[in-house]
């Protein structure tokens, strides 16, 4: 196995994987993670755990393979999947169908709580759900039918519907604030919404002046509010200010296909991770002296695209970007390989304090508990 | 036709009785579909049964363990296409035994999840599994490994050895039971260490016994010291072959003078120890049980009476062991012809042995690649163009497609198939069904990687009509924009504009106001987007602007005739304002466009109502009127000269 990397091999393509958040005070690191599969005729989500901590072990090779714990048919491919807390977890289905699973710790099963069959849909059939986002007990999707649902984990009902949100399929939605949502579609755009108007209307439009690729992932800054990341059908990585208007900030040559999900550190934000359907899962550092790395530290010339980040297979190769035109701070910006090459697409990584897991279309899941951060 | 080799076997279809009535079927891409028809087996006809059948042969393909088989092989098989070409075959010789080695634990990892879980399961499949083990392992060691006289031997003895585990496992039991020496299998353990040539575990084991029996000390230690002398062939040394027999044979001399001396005749399992170094066959057959097969007796015989055995003297042991050991009436095995073939090198019928053998082509296909790339396989040409590997390639590769989940994998084997591989993809790829878009995006990045457009545009033509028909706009736009279909684009764009002549507003602003470069796929598109802009400029007062880009729009032929009436209509509103908008020139060539789209208006039509014929006199009527008093207005401004 090449960098401390084992896979588990799991006999169902993985289309999304998240760990169990762990409490912000307590310092262990996270050992229970969801996945849910696609592309089969049972799909399932499955809670795994990989074992204890505090009897970690020098030697990576042998520590232990993730254990499955429960597992549960899902209906439909698993387009998205979030914890909403310690017990619960929403899926969004191909079906169109949003579902809140819960986990049961003392028997280790898994039940169905709450139901909402045909959340999105056409006027004459289901429509895939792409995305989930919830900031409990609020729980906000999207799907292929340009809807925005708003639900509430305690009640029944929808709570609110944007309709024709979107004229195109929208692919992925994360919180900006607590009161506003930012979503991805397939032509391209970044649209903010904010829950406290009324009206079907997004409050900005985001863009690149270019060829409009599709966005499939958005994330956030942990910590600053208005910084966002998303990737598309090119693999590009784009680094957007949504206070400065239309352009992003920094364009980011990350891989060779669709990237799939981006995703900030939650606690060290000077590092970024993308998976792609190349089969390469990069993770992105700076290395600069500032509290904001390089990328985010561009002024008004924006969008200068930088060299090719992608390393050869196994290696790592550093990279001095010279966005900053007249900026005479170098900010450093290291990727590396973090899987081995010749892998199928990987499809999802969650990424909690130093461990990180992803699944991949050749059926296994990845989990490295020694992440360099 | 060729003949075929064994009889096929036969699988009844429940409820149907082939003396009555006929079976219709069909095939597929890995089955076949199975009717009772309505005609008799005597002739005439009868009702039938409304049941089809689905027969399929490879049931293995959708079990959950044997699917980690699937993936980790293929991990390894697309490690091993790209091991480069340009190093002598020399050195990759370690690399393939190790990717051999790979395969194998991937296999064994199998048999071990398929025994925890065996109280549920088939056995059979666990052992199918510990058989391919067994004939891929001895591929290793004769073809790949290609071990030469002196080390083979000693290879085949890890083999038989790694096969042979429950010695381990008896000899565990007797150590640990209070008294070993007088264990009821005591000493069945000590002859299997010895069948097995593993003498130092023996002589641990006859301590224990010797212990026991002061008084045959003597003959103890006698037997403790044969077995300790015994030559071992170590191809590291610079001990020669030769130098080796000479040795070996100065040994076994010993033990048979120990045996002519009758020094162990008191004790019967001491003798036939000593019978066994000296390779009596007949003491060895007393012992089949513990040998339990005939490659096992096979190896013992050669590790005893001929431990120099050259590779190609391998058959003929092979041949007479399996006669002398197995029951002549007895039918032998396929597992046993296919070891024969391998001992006897022949390749071919090894895999010709397997292939019919098993109901999937995973083993035969791996294997046969692993040995083509080691230059193995004589490449002569099958009747049907392509060559061995790459048919079984095909065959496992197509058998993948068939399932709902495994067609992922099969796309790399067609890549590494150089004469057909190509065609097959292209027409499988285009029957995985799409349910959602990113099963289609995947699909899609597939065949763009390699330039396979005609299904990118085909399955991007399907994604856009389903967005269409459910009214999403905006899909069907982007799904255009991928296969760069300017056909679609078009359709696309006269549904918007339907959708504003009916609806009198723009349906999807987010869409049509953020084309970008998009716009420039079709004509239409582009008139769509130009013509939102106008209404935008309009929207925003910069009138001249607008009238500026309405003109354009008529007279750069962007805009469709059929629409130049609404376009004018649009301009009214321009042309009463109280300030002059349109200068004298644009206002000429307003009227211009306005005559040529009059001039082309025929005859009235009879069945076109009167009042839509009074409509459109009337719009034409308003517009000369406007247009006229626009021009004079503006020519009075234009000539005006300010003082």
């Amino acid at each position: 196995c090449a960098n401390g990397i084992n896979a588990k091999y799991v006999s169902k393509k993985i289309s999304k994987t998240r760990w169990r958040p762990v409490s912000s005070s307590s310092l262990q690191q996270p050992d229970i993670f969801a996945t849910g599969s696609w592309d089969n005729e049972d799909n399932s989500i499955s809670i795994w755990s990989i074992g204890e901590n505090g009897v970690s072990s020098m030697d990576d090779e042998f520590e232990g393979d993730p254990q499955l714990l429960c597992e549960y048919k899902h209906n439909g491919d698993v387009l998205d999947l979030q914890f909403l807390d310690q017990d619960r977890i929403v899926t969004a289905s191909s079906t169109g169908a949003v579902t809140i699973f819960r986990h049961h710790h003392n028997s280790q099963t898994l039940s169905v709580s709450k139901l909402w069959e045909r959340a999105h849909h056409y006027p004459c059939n289901n429509a895939p759900c792409t995305g989930v986002v919830c900031n409990s007990p609020e729980i906000v999707t999207v799907g292929e039918d340009g809807r925005i649902m708003l639900f509430r984990a305690d009640q029944e009902g929808v709570l609110r519907t944007i309709e024709k949100a979107d004229s195109s399929a929208i692919h992925a939605v994360t919180f900006l604030r607590t009161t506003e949502i930012l979503t991805v579609n397939s032509i391209g755009q970044l649209k903010l919404w904010d829950f406290r108007q009324p009206g079907n209307e997004p409050s900005q439009i985001l863009s690149l002046t270019g060829d409009r690729v599709p966005l499939h992932c958005v994330d956030r800054h942990p910590n600053q509010q208005h910084i966002v990341a998303t990737g598309g059908q090119d693999g590009m990585l784009c680094i957007w200010d949504v206070r400065q208007g239309n352009m992003p900030i920094s364009l980011m040559e990350a891989h060779t296909s669709e990237m799939w999900e981006v995703h900030f550190h939650p606690s060290n934000p000077g590092h970024l991770f993308s998976c792609s359907e190349d089969g390469s899962l990069l993770h992105w550092e700076t290395s600069s002296n500032t509290d904001t790395p390089s990328f985010l530290q561009g002024g008004r010339n924006t969008s200068i695209i930088s060299r090719s980040a992608i390393a050869p297979a196994g290696g790592n190769q550093s990279l001095i970007n010279a966005w900053l035109t007249g900026d005479s701070s170098k900010g450093h910006l290291e990727t590396t390989h973090m899987l081995p090459s010749q892998m199928l697409s990987v499809n999802s990584l969650d990424v909690l304090g130093q461990c990180l897991v992803c699944g991949t279309d050749g059926e296994a899941i990845y989990v490295n508990r020694h992440v360099p951060i | 036709m060729e003949e075929v080799d064994v009889e096929p076997t036969t699988t009844p279809i429940p409820g149907f009785d082939s003396n009555q009535k006929h079976l219709g079927f069909v095939w597929g891409p890995g089955d076949i579909l199975v009717y009772e028809t309505i005609y008799k087996a005597s002739g005439g006809s009868a009702g039938g049964c409304p049941f089809v059948h689905e027969v399929r042969k490879d049931e293995d393909i959708y079990s959950p363990i044997l699917r980690k088989l699937f993936n980790e092989s293929h991990h390894i098989f697309v490690g091993l296409q790209r091991i480069r070409e340009d190093l002598p075959s020399k050195n990759k010789k370690p690399q393939f035994v190790s990717i051999s080695k790979n395969y194998r634990s991937v296999i064994r990892a199998c048999m071990e999840e398929l025994q925890q879980v065996a109280v549920y399961h088939n056995d059979s499949l666990g052992n199918t599994l510990l058989s391919l083990e067994l004939i891929w392992n001895l591929c290793e060691v004769l073809f790949i490994d290609a071990a030469p006289a002196g080390s083979l031997v000693l290879h085949l003895l890890d083999w038989v050895r790694l096969h042979k585990a429950d010695v381990d496992e008896k000899a565990r039991e007797v150590l640990a039971s209070e008294s070993p020496a007088e264990h009821q299998a005591y000493w069945d353990v000590v002859i299997s260490y010895v069948l097995q040539g593993r003498m130092d575990e023996a002589r641990q084991v006859l301590v224990k016994q010797a212990a026991l029996q002061p008084a045959a000390r003597v003959m103890f230690k006698l037997l403790d010291n044969l077995l300790m002398k015994m030559p071992i062939f170590n191809p590291g040394e610079t001990q020669t072959l030769t130098e080796f027999d000479v040795k070996w044979r100065h040994w076994r001399e010993e033990v048979d003078h120990c045996l002519q001396d009758q020094s162990f005749a008191s004790n019967r399992h001491l003798e036939d120890i000593c019978k066994i170094l000296v390779g009596d066959e007949d003491v060895l057959l007393e012992y089949k049980e513990l040998l339990s097969t005939w490659y096992h007796f096979l190896v013992t015989r050669l590790l005893f009476s001929h431990p120099t055995v050259k590779p190609t003297e391998l058959h003929y042991y092979a041949q007479s062991s399996m006669h002398m050991f197995l029951d002549t009436r007895s039918v032998p095995e396929p597992l046993d012809s296919i070891l024969l073939a391998a001992f006897e090198f022949d390749i071919h019928q090894v895999i010709k042995d397997c292939s019919i053998a098993l109901n999937n082509w995973w083993f035969v296909g791996h294997l046969t690649d692993l040995l083509d790339h080691c230059k193995l396989l004589q490449s002569h040409n099958l009747h049907f163009g392509s060559n061995l590997r790459e048919f079984l390639l095909l065959e496992y590769a197509s058998g993948l497609f068939t399932h709902h989940s495994l067609w992922q994998l099969a796309v790399d084997y067609f890549d590494h198939c150089p004469e057909f591989g190509r065609v097959y993809l292209e027409l499988q790829i285009e029957r995985v069904p799409l349910d959602t878009e990113r099963k289609a995006l995947k699909v899609i990045r597939i065949c763009e990687q390699r330039q396979m457009t005609e299904q990118v545009r085909s399955i991007c033509k399907i994604m856009a009509k389903k967005a269409l028909r459910n009214n999403r706009l905006g899909s069907a736009l982007s799904w255009s924009i991928r296969a760069k279909d300017a056909a679609f684009a078009t359709l696309i764009s006269e549904r918007f504009l339907q959708d504003y002549c009916a609806k009198g507003t723009f349906s999807d602003l987010d869409l049509i106001d953020n084309l970008g470069p998009a716009m420039l796929l079709s004509d239409r598109l582009t008139f769509l987007g130009k013509y939102r802009e106008f209404h935008r400029l309009y929207g925003e007062k910069r009138f001249s602007d607008a009238a500026k880009l309405l003109l354009s729009l008529m007279t750069a032929k962007i805009a469709p005739h059929s629409f130049w009436m609404t376009l004018l209509t649009d301009a009214l509103p321009l042309l009463e304002q109280k300030e002059v908008i349109f200068s004298a020139d644009q206002t000429h060539e307003l009227m211009f466009c306005l005559e040529e789209l009059t001039s082309g208006k025929s005859v009235p039509t009879p069945d076109k109502p009167m009042q839509d014929e009074d409509i459109e006199t009337t719009k034409i009527e308003l517009l000369r009127l406007a247009l006229a008093r626009n021009l004079a207005m503006a020519i009075v401004k234009e000539g005006t000269v300010e003082i």
